[in-house]
C-alpha cells in the first residue's frame, strides 16, 4: 500500500515541479515580449511608476542569471507569493484568488460528485435494459459532446432570459449586502442553480456511458456467468458487477478533473460568476499575467491534491492495492 | 452473409476482408448516422464559404436581424453575416480537429509503440512522462501559453492542443502493443532480424489499425472541443473567426438578454453535432471491427 501511494506521490511531485517550471519558463522563452505589452499598458495607469518598479523587481529580476531567477521564483512561490495584480494594483494575486475560490469550489465540488454519483447509477441501470439503454446512450453521447459553455448559454437563454426563472449573471443579487444573512444566502443559491446545472449535466453523460459499458463488460465475465448458472438472482449479480465496475470509474474521476475545471472556468464566464474563470478572463482582457499564472498554479495544486484524495480512496476501496498485488497500474 | 462467403472463392483474401468490413459498416446504424452528420458538416465547411455572400468580419449588413432570405442565419449586433461567420468557423473547427488530432495521434503512437514494444527503462521513462502530462490539467497549461502568445494562428492552436492531449492515447496504444509483442508472429519477425522500426510499423501497427483509427477519431473530437473552449475564453486564433469565438462575441455583447438566439445557437449546435457524430461513429466502428459487440 505504501509503495503504491509513494509511487503516486512521486509522480505528483514531479508533475508539480514540471508545472512550476513551465509557469516560470513560458514568459521568458515565448516569442514576443510581454514586458512591452505591460509597459504600454501600465503607462496609462495612475501609480504607473510604483507598479512598474514592483513588477520588475519582485517578479523578473532580469539582471540575474537564469538559475538565480528560477530559484527566486520557487522561493517566492513557497512563501505563498504569487506577485501583485496589475489590474487591481497593489492587491496580491493570492487575495484575488482567495476571493474567487469559494465560488468556483461551490460550483465544482457538488457538480463533480453529484454527476459522478448520478451518472454511475443511471449507467448501471441502463446496461442490458433495452428501453432505458436506447434513451440513456444517445442522450449521454449528446451531453458529452456538448461544449460546457454552450449548454450554459442555452440554459441562461431559455430559463434565464426567456422564462425569467433564474438570474442571468453574477454570484449574488447586486442589491443584497454581502453578509451572513438568510437573504444573502438565498441569493447565492438562486444564482448558483444555473451554472451548477449546466456543469452537472455535461459531466453526467460521460459517467453514465462509462458505467454502462463497464457493467456490460462485467456481466460477461466468468464470475457473473457462474453466478447466473448457479441461479443467483439478477439483483445480486448486478450488485457484484456494479462494485467491480466502480473501480475504473474512480480512476476516471481523477482523470476527468482537469477537463471539468476547464468547463467550470467557461461556465463561470457565461454567467459572469465571480469565480476563478471570471478572474482569468479579466486577467486575459487586462493582460494581467500574474493573475493568469497564479490561477494556473492554483489549478495545478488543486488538481494534484484532488488526485491524491482519489488515490487514498482507491486504496481504501480496492484491497489489491493494500496487499501489494497489482491493482490499477500506477 | 451468404453473399460474402460465396464470393470468397474468387476474390483475393484481403479484398474479402474489406468487403466484409464494408458489409457490416453499411449495416451499422450508428456508424451510418454518425458518418452522414459528419459529412454534412464537412461539406458545409468546404463549400459553405463559397456560398456566403458577405465577408465574415466586415460590418456591411443591418445589425441584429433575425434569419431571413437575405441573411440565412441573421446578423450580429454589429451587422456581420452570421452564416458567413458560421461556415468559416466550421472550417476552422475541422482544421483544428484534424491537425490537433494528427499531432496527438503521432505522439501517442510513437510513445505507446516504443514503450510497449521496448519495455524496460524506455518504458519506465515514457510511462513517467505520460503520467505527468496526464495529471497536469492541460487546459490550464494551454491557458497560460495562449495568453503569452500575442499573435496566434490556427496551426499554433492545433499544435498546442495536440501536444497536450496525447497521454491517454499513448497509454491505450502501449497496452495494446504490449499484448501484441508477445505473439508468435512478432517473435518470428524478431528472429528474422527485422529492425524495431519495421516490426512496429510492419507487424504490430497493421494488427491494431482499427484501434488506431478509433483513437484518432476520439482525439479529433477532443481537439475540436478544446479549441472551442479556448476560443470562447478569447485565447483562440487572432487572425480568423471560429465557432467558439462566435459564442464569445454573442455572450459578451448581451445576445442572451436581447434574445438573439441565431447568434449563439448555430455554433454550439454545430460543435455538439460534429463531436457527437464522431463519438457515435466510434461506437459503430467498434461494433464493426469487434465481432463480440455486434448485435445479434
Amino acid at each position: 500500500m505504501l509503495r503504491y501511494l509513494a509511487r503516486k506521490l512521486f509522480i505528483y511531485l514531479l508533475t508539480f515541479i514540471v508545472a512550476v517550471t513551465i509557469d516560470w519558463a513560458i514568459p521568458r522563452f515565448m516569442p514576443g515580449n510581454p514586458v512591452d505589452a505591460l509597459v504600454s499598458r501600465i503607462a496609462l495607469m495612475p501609480d504607473a511608476n510604483a507598479a512598474l518598479t514592483s513588477y520588475f523587481m519582485a517578479a523578473f529580476n532580469l539582471d540575474q542569471p537564469l538559475w538565480q531567477q528560477y530559484l527566486n521564483f520557487w522561493w517566492a512561490l513557497l512563501n505563498g507569493d504569487l506577485g501583485r495584480s496589475i489590474m487591481l494594483f497593489p492587491t496580491p494575486v493570492t487575495t484575488l484568488i482567495g476571493r474567487a475560490l469559494p465560488y468556483t469550489l461551490g460550483l465544482l465540488l457538488p457538480s463533480i460528485l453529484l454527476s459522478w454519483y448520478v451518472g454511475n447509477v443511471v449507467g448501471a441501470l441502463a446496461a442490458r435494459r433495452k428501453l432505458l439503454d436506447n434513451s440513456v446512450l444517445p442522450l449521454g453521447y449528446l451531453l458529452t459532446a456538448t461544449p460546457y459553455m454552450w449548454l450554459g448559454i442555452l440554459l441562461a437563454w431559455v430559463l434565464g432570459s426567456t422564462l425569467g426563472w433564474f438570474p442571468l449573471a453574477f454570484g449574488y443579487d447586486q442589491s443584497v449586502k454581502a453578509e451572513w444573512s438568510w437573504l444573502f444566502f438565498g441569493s447565492l443559491v438562486y444564482h448558483w442553480v444555473l451554472p451548477f446545472a449546466s456543469l452537472f449535466m455535461v459531466a453526467l453523460g460521460g459517467w453514465a456511458i462509462g458505467m454502462r459499458n463497464m457493467i456490460i463488460y462485467e456481466l460477461e465475465s466468468d464470475y457473473a456467468n457462474y453466478l447466473m448458472a448457479l441461479g443467483a438472482p439478477h439483483r445480486l449479480v448486478r450488485k457484484y458487477a456494479f462494485r467491480n465496475a466502480m473501480l475504473p470509474q474512480i480512476t476516471g474521476l481523477a482523470l476527468q478533473l482537469g477537463a471539468v475545471v476547464g468547463g467550470a472556468l467557461v461556465t463561470e464566464i457565461v454567467f459572469s460568476y465571480p469565480g476563478l474563470g471570471w478572474l482569468v478572463l479579466s486577467g486575459i482582457q487586462n493582460q494581467d499575467y500574474f493573475v493568469i499564472q497564479g490561477v494556473f498554479l492554483f489549478i495545478i495544486v488543486g488538481v494534484l491534491l484532488a488526485n491524491l484524495i482519489v488515490d487514498v480512496v482507491y486504496v481504501i476501496v480496492d484491497p489489491r492495492t493494500r496487499v501489494g498485488l497489482q491493482g490499477d497500474a500506477a | 452473409m451468404t453473399s460474402t462467403i460465396g464470393s470468397s472463392a474468387t476474390a483475393p483474401a484481403s479484398k474479402n476482408v474489406r468487403s466484409e468490413v464494408f458489409y457490416f459498416a453499411s449495416r451499422n446504424t450508428k456508424l451510418v448516422i454518425g458518418a452522414v452528420v459528419f459529412i454534412v458538416f464537412l461539406l458545409g465547411a468546404i463549400f459553405g464559404p463559397m456560398l456566403a455572400t458577405h465577408e465574415p468580419m466586415t460590418f456591411d449588413a443591418p445589425p441584429g436581424l433575425p434569419p431571413s432570405a437575405d441573411f440565412w442565419f441573421g446578423t450580429t449586433l454589429f451587422g456581420q453575416d452570421v452564416f458567413s461567420q458560421f461556415v468559416h468557423g466550421l472550417r476552422s473547427s475541422f482544421i483544428v480537429g484534424a491537425l490537433g488530432g494528427i499531432t496527438a495521434a503521432v505522439i501517442g503512437m510513437l510513445v505507446g509503440f516504443f514503450a510497449g514494444y521496448r519495455g524496460g527503462i524506455i518504458d519506465e521513462v515514457l510511462n513517467m512522462l505520460t503520467n505527468v502530462v496526464l495529471v497536469i490539467p492541460t487546459f490550464a497549461v494551454l491557458l497560460v501559453v495562449a495568453a503569452y502568445l500575442s499573435v496566434r494562428g490556427l496551426g499554433t492552436e492545433a499544435m498546442f492542443i495536440g501536444l497536450t492531449s496525447w497521454p491517454w492515447a499513448a497509454r491505450a496504444i502501449r497496452a495494446q502493443t504490449f499484448s501484441l509483442t508477445s505473439r508468435d508472429f512478432v517473435g518470428m519477425a524478431r528472429l528474422n532480424g527485422e529492425s524495431t522500426f519495421r516490426i512496429i510499423f510492419g507487424e504490430i501497427a497493421p494488427n491494431m489499425s482499427s484501434y488506431l483509427v478509433m483513437t484518432f477519431i476520439l482525439l479529433f473530437g477532443g481537439a475540436i472541443l478544446t479549441a472551442a473552449t479556448l476560443d470562447f475564453i478569447g485565447l483562440g486564433p487572432t487572425d480568423s473567426i471560429s465557432l467558439g469565438l462566435m459564442m464569445n462575441y454573442s455572450v459578451m455583447n448581451a445576445a442572451l438578454q436581447l434574445g438573439m438566439w441565431w447568434w449563439f445557437v448555430p455554433p454550439g449546435l454545430a460543435i455538439t453535432a460534429i463531436v457527437g457524430s464522431l463519438y457515435v461513429m466510434n461506437v459503430g466502428l467498434d461494433e464493426v471491427f469487434n465481432p463480440k459487440l455486434r448485435a445479434l
